[in-house]
């Protein structure tokens, strides 16, 4: 069964240990700057919002390469950036409306969450279960995913 | 069914593509006029600074993938007979279609001037300008550049780690004026300038007088510069000219389709460069010229070609991306902003970071970046899903950075 990030900002306390997680077992280092995971502080309103990429069915990132250096993992259903193909143009970039894929200076190459082959570490290192990985139907990604058919060309045609 | 397609970049193979997804008894025809497989010109950067080789450049790697769903021949187009539904090629042969997609791209104008049809000038288009300039490229050549535009800046990082001398040659007042602000597109040029290139904006090509050994390029006010290699960027137009005589109506000289990006002639279909499509912030029709708009435009015409009436096209967003020798600007929809709109921007001149957003009420409608590369695409998901500000407008007037809070606000309520 596919399962994705499920993220409830209500348990989030921001404490960041996702972000230094994220760098370490992508990056090799602890560096939040690195995170493919972001904790966004609100402080007026006393909230942190963990955010990261839904693996969202429209795929922006994926159409938009021209090299054909993104593709599905068909086992997470996460999209996976081949870094041998990327030639780091950066057009998933902004293509990608969440604003997930990030353009990574030292490697030449773009970076985004792919659920770290199936065991978000994250997810893991989150004490409060503000991220969790579960079955995908059960998550609360419906909100994005309604913005994302709202300007969407490709969902009509099938 | 049968299917033509003419133009074998992004618009035509992502239209092929989705095709044989929705009609897979259909017959597919893709006609290429370059002797390569089908590749990406956003490659040819990373081709020039030995980043990745020709293979690299391929929209699709497998050699198998087109296999025999989609029938890949070399030719030119050279009309359409529309009354009899045939493609005719210049050498003779032809195509019969049921529907017809113009995907045939653009290609770059030479500025109308005196020797710029020279040997040593070339254009930065196609995998066979590459190799040109990959062979003449050397340290210490001595090398012009006519046009700061997009394609012009993004080789500038090749140009100058060959360690050539460099003199870029712009008609606008600043770099990428077509894309940049007045703000942005000066700190381009210094930042350029700081990296050894000799920029003269303002500034145009009069003459290019060739000699045995090298050319000399008389540049307005009087200057002189003697090159190697001349490498003219000034800007495409639509491949659209086999088309002219014919009933198709041409638009910006691309052919306007409406919005399911079907030409003024019923089953001829337009796409990516070659089409003169809806824009989605103007509700006007346009030529953007870009990647992402080519493989859109591709996907709804392909649809319609199998179905017509199945997909309306929303209209596509104008964006770009650039990495001039390390430096990334990018625009959005209308950057240039709208008449009664406000705009906030932040400005840190010596680390060359620059941020200009604008507004619509309280949505944001258009945006400059230079020197942001982090959650960038929120712009995007800002401008397209046209959201209301409402408290957050002010916030980013106040810090237009914290884009990523005021989208989760307007989102998710956070």
């Amino acid at each position: 069964m596919l399962r994705s990030l499920n993220i409830n900002p209500d348990k989030c306390t921001g404490c960041l240990q996702c972000e230094m997680a994220c760098s370490f077992e992508n990056e090799g280092v602890f560096n939040p700057a690195k995170s493919r995971i972001k904790i966004f502080t609100f402080h007026d309103e006393g909230r942190f919002v963990p955010y990261t990429c839904t693996q969202c069915d429209e795929a922006w990132c994926l159409h938009a390469c021209p090299v054909e250096a993104i593709r599905m993992n068909r086992e997470t259903g996460a999209m996976e950036i081949l870094d041998s193909v990327c030639v780091g143009c950066k057009v998933c970039t902004i293509a990608c409306p969440f604003g997930t894929v990030n353009y990574n200076q030292t490697t030449g190459k773009v970076i985004k969450c792919d659920l770290c082959g199936g065991d978000p570490q994250c997810a893991q290192a989150c004490p409060t279960e503000a991220i969790t990985y579960v079955d995908a139907d059960a998550t609360g990604l419906e909100k994005m995913r309604a913005w994302a058919s709202k300007t969407d060309n490709q969902a009509h045609a099938n | 069914m049968t299917y033509v397609i003419v133009g074998s970049g992004p618009a035509g193979v992502v239209a092929a593509e989705t095709i044989c997804k929705l009609d897979p008894n259909g017959q597919v025809v893709m006609v290429g006029d370059e002797p390569d497989p089908p590749y990406s010109r956003m490659a040819i950067p990373y081709l020039l600074i030995n980043n990745i080789d020709e293979q690299g450049t391929y929209l699709r790697k497998d050699p198998e993938h087109f296999g025999n769903a989609i029938k890949h021949v070399h030719g030119v187009a050279e009309s359409v007979d529309a009354e009899a539904k045939t493609l005719i090629l210049a050498d003779g042969r032809k195509l019969d279609y049921e529907a017809l997609l113009v995907s045939t791209g653009s290609r770059p104008i030479l500025p109308p001037v005196p020797g710029i049809d020279g040997e040593r000038v070339t254009t930065c288009w196609t995998l066979e300008d590459a190799r040109k300039i990959t062979a003449t490229l050397k340290p210490d050549a001595s090398v012009v550049l006519i046009g700061a535009g997009f394609i012009g800046c993004i080789i500038l990082e090749a140009l100058v780690s060959s360690g050539a001398n460099l003199t870029v040659v712009e008609m606008g007042d600043r770099m990428v004026p077509r894309m940049l602000d007045e703000t942005s597109g000066g700190l381009l040029k210094k930042w350029c300038q700081e990296k050894g290139v000799n920029v003269m904006t303002s500034a145009q090509v009069e003459s290019i007088d060739h000699h045995s050994d090298k050319a000399v390029v008389k540049i307005s006010n009087d200057r002189h510069v003697e090159a190697e290699l001349v490498i003219s960027a000034a800007g495409v137009r639509a491949n659209a000219d086999f088309l002219e005589g014919t009933e198709i109506e041409l638009k910006n000289g691309a052919v306007a389709v409406d919005r399911y990006m079907c030409s003024s002639v019923p089953g001829i279909y337009a796409a990516g460069d070659a089409a003169c499509g809806l824009d989605f912030s103007t509700s006007d029709y346009s030529v953007q010229a870009i990647q992402p708009t080519a493989v859109e435009h591709g996907r709804v015409a392909a649809a319609n070609m199998v179905r017509h009436g199945s997909v309306l096209h929303q209209g596509c967003i104008n964006m770009n991306v650039l990495d001039t020798i390390g430096l990334v600007s990018v625009s959005y929809g209308q950057w240039q902003g709208v008449e009664g709109g406000d705009h906030a921007a932040l400005l840190d001149r010596d680390r060359f970071r620059y941020i200009n957003l604008q507004f619509d009420g309280d949505t944001l409608v258009g945006a400059n970046t230079l020197g942001i590369t982090q959650h960038i695409g929120i712009l995007r998901g800002l401008i397209q899903g046209q959201f209301k500000l409402g408290k957050w407008k002010q916030r980013l007037m106040d810090n237009p950075m914290q884009l990523m809070e005021a989208y989760l606000a307007a989102t998710q309520g956070a």
